[in-house]
């Protein structure tokens, strides 16, 4: 598809773009720290709100901070993501992004790639630091197979979230609207998963919808993975529709990352032309 | 080397470019003259492949940009309006983006960020943050960033707008210099002088499209006749000016007689051919009519005359005109993707 000197330009051009995210948060850390800061205040604080449940009172057989933990590493990761469009949106508001429009690029995806780049790497080093601070807790930490579990299923829900977010940036008028979308969000996609409490103690219609939740998808397999419980073909979810193995959970999230990088090309497209 | 077709551009209802047409040919420096408003920037911007055309076509050095914008971007080095500069990042680690950007290799690209330090004495500073520099600063770290990949064509958007005095003619100096070098360079202005001083050729643009094309001296001596301004008090009333005009349109060989609002309803008028004796009857009749005479100037036609030829208003009055009915957000909006 491409030649080899395309190949090239275009990795040129991506890394000098990641360079400068890079650099942006090597000298203002503050994204990276309040990333962290925020979810280890939740694994705390909900960590000790229910520090007396009775062991075996949720699933698996552990301490709360055990079911929690999982649920806060996602959230991590899917905060991280969620910001992927705010420097894009900074770029197209201040001019910067036309500085890069007219420069002769061999793909204007370059633009797009190196914001996954920065963001993937961002989210993971955020997450990691969360699973160290639960290790910390006593909250577990996974096996080396359960490491790569972890990651695997983190970057597939970064990689939908990164698509949804970096769409935003190019669809919303302005960073205020982008902020408050990402405000609106956040939270109740944390709470309608099971993230902070299983299926089976909500109401039917709540379990309905943290059923429906990609984030769901990508918390029940790394649940499984704290527990050592993970296999392909284990059932990690008991929807309302029906169970759900953790590769039917993987498979998901992959469909569902697919599809939104596939369905805001065309918007993309339209911008970046 | 830069030739625009029968562009035409529409936001909305709003009509920015009716029919514009321009050459610009090799190794010129050529000015692009007009009020806020007349269409200057969008004009650029199409040329620079940020926007599209309604209408019309587009060539830099001999290549259709619409057809191929790629290849039109490599020729070309764009320094835009609103300076767009990364304050995290310092002056070089931004050139050095720039030179990825325009695929340059690491050490070419360092051959030019230091030949360009120097032609723009930007050593001193260029390792600290761009956030701590100052308008005339980012103005020359912005042009490096344009010329570094040594393009033929050279775009500068209103590149003095804002510059202290000598900020602006070391700027001049460079724009000099590059043009010796052979590079093509469009500015556009709504600086009278800096246009006269600076340009081989201009356009004027009006309402978006050229109405005079040529050299700032062949433009002048279409013109004729020496330029008057006569200034009866500092500021004048209106109904002064007006029994004052009617004593000059009296006169043999006077043409357009003006009162002049921006300039406190100052009387310009034209004295056709030599014009020194209609200049003695003018002094006997307001003497006459007891006229008092705060200044009387004579000059020869200027830039600003072919505009006020052209369009019947004066450079000053368009563009006071265009600041109050200036809509900031379409703009912005324009300029966002």
């Amino acid at each position: 598809m491409f030649a080899p000197s395309a190949i090239a330009e275009i990795s040129q051009e991506t890394l000098a773009l990641s360079k400068r995210l890079f650099l942006q948060l090597k000298r203002r850390p503050s994204t990276l720290v309040a990333g962290i800061l925020q979810p280890l205040i939740w694994l705390v604080l909900f960590g000790a709100l229910f520090a007396k449940a009775p062991i075996g009172l949720f699933p698996g057989g552990g301490s709360y901070g055990k079911f929690l933990g999982a649920g806060v590493i996602v959230f991590t990761a899917f905060s991280a993501a969620l910001n992927a469009g705010l420097p894009v949106m900074f770029d197209r508001e201040f001019g910067f992004l036309n500085r890069l429009l007219v420069a002769p690029l061999r793909s204007r995806y370059s633009i797009v790639l190196a914001s996954v780049l920065y963001i993937t790497s961002l989210s993971l080093v955020q997450s990691l630091a969360i699973m160290a601070a639960a290790w910390g807790l006593g909250y577990g930490w996974p096996g080396g197979a359960g490491l790569l579990v972890v990651i695997g299923t983190l970057l597939l829900l970064v990689a939908a979230v990164t698509a949804l977010s970096l769409a935003l940036a190019f669809a919303l008028p302005g960073h205020i609207e982008l902020i408050a979308v990402i405000f609106v969000a956040n939270l109740p996609l944390l709470f309608a998963s099971t993230a902070l409490a299983p299926i089976s103690y909500m109401p039917g219609w709540l379990g309905w919808l943290a059923a429906l939740n990609p984030l769901t998808f990508a918390i029940e397999p790394i649940r499984a993975a704290y527990l050592g419980q993970f296999a392909f073909d284990a059932v990690v979810l008991e929807a309302p529709y029906g169970a759900l193995t953790a590769a039917q959970c993987l498979l998901l999230l992959l469909v569902l990352s697919a599809g939104l990088f596939l369905s805001i090309r065309p918007l993309l497209d339209r911008k970046l032309s | 080397m830069i030739n625009l077709e029968q562009i035409y551009k529409r936001y909305g209802s709003v009509s920015a470019l009716e029919g514009l047409s321009l050459e610009v040919p090799k190794g010129c420096l050529y000015g692009l003259l007009g009020p806020n408003g007349a269409g200057k920037t969008t004009a650029l911007r199409i040329l620079c492949t940020l926007l599209a055309p309604d209408q019309g076509r587009v060539f830099i050095a001999g290549l259709d940009a619409l057809a191929d914008p790629r290849g039109a971007r490599a020729q070309l080095g764009y320094v835009a309006q609103e300076v767009a500069i990364d304050k995290i990042l310092t002056g070089r680690e931004l050139l050095e983006l720039q030179g990825s950007l325009y695929h340059l290799s690491a050490a070419r690209s360092r051959d030019r960020i230091a030949a360009l330090s120097a032609l723009l004495g930007m050593e001193e500073w260029l390792d600290r943050r761009c956030g701590s520099y100052s308008g005339g600063m980012r103005r020359r770290l912005d042009l490096a960033c344009g010329l570094l990949h040594d393009p033929a064509v050279l775009v500068l958007d209103e590149p003095t707008v804002g510059l202290d005095i000598e900020s602006r003619a070391a700027l001049w100096d460079v724009l000099q210099q590059l043009r010796q070098q052979g590079t093509t360079i469009l500015l556009s202005s709504h600086y009278l002088e800096e246009v006269d001083a600076l340009a081989d050729r201009l356009a004027i643009l009006d309402r978006g499209c050229v109405i005079a094309e040529g050299t700032p001296e062949q433009l002048k001596q279409q013109l004729g006749g020496d330029r008057i301004t006569l200034r009866v008090r500092e500021f004048a009333s209106q109904q002064e000016a007006q029994r004052v005009q009617q004593i000059i349109q009296g006169l043999l060989g006077v043409s357009q007689v003006l009162i002049n609002r921006a300039q406190g309803h100052a009387i310009n008028f034209v004295l056709e051919g030599q014009g020194s004796e209609a200049l003695v009857q003018l002094r006997q009749q307001l003497e006459h009519a007891q006229v008092p005479v705060f200044s009387l100037a004579q000059s020869r036609p200027s830039l600003d005359d072919v505009y006020l030829q052209a369009t019947g208003r004066t450079l000053m009055d368009a563009e006071l005109a265009a600041i109050s009915s200036r809509d900031s957000k379409a703009e912005k909006k324009q300029a966002m993707r």
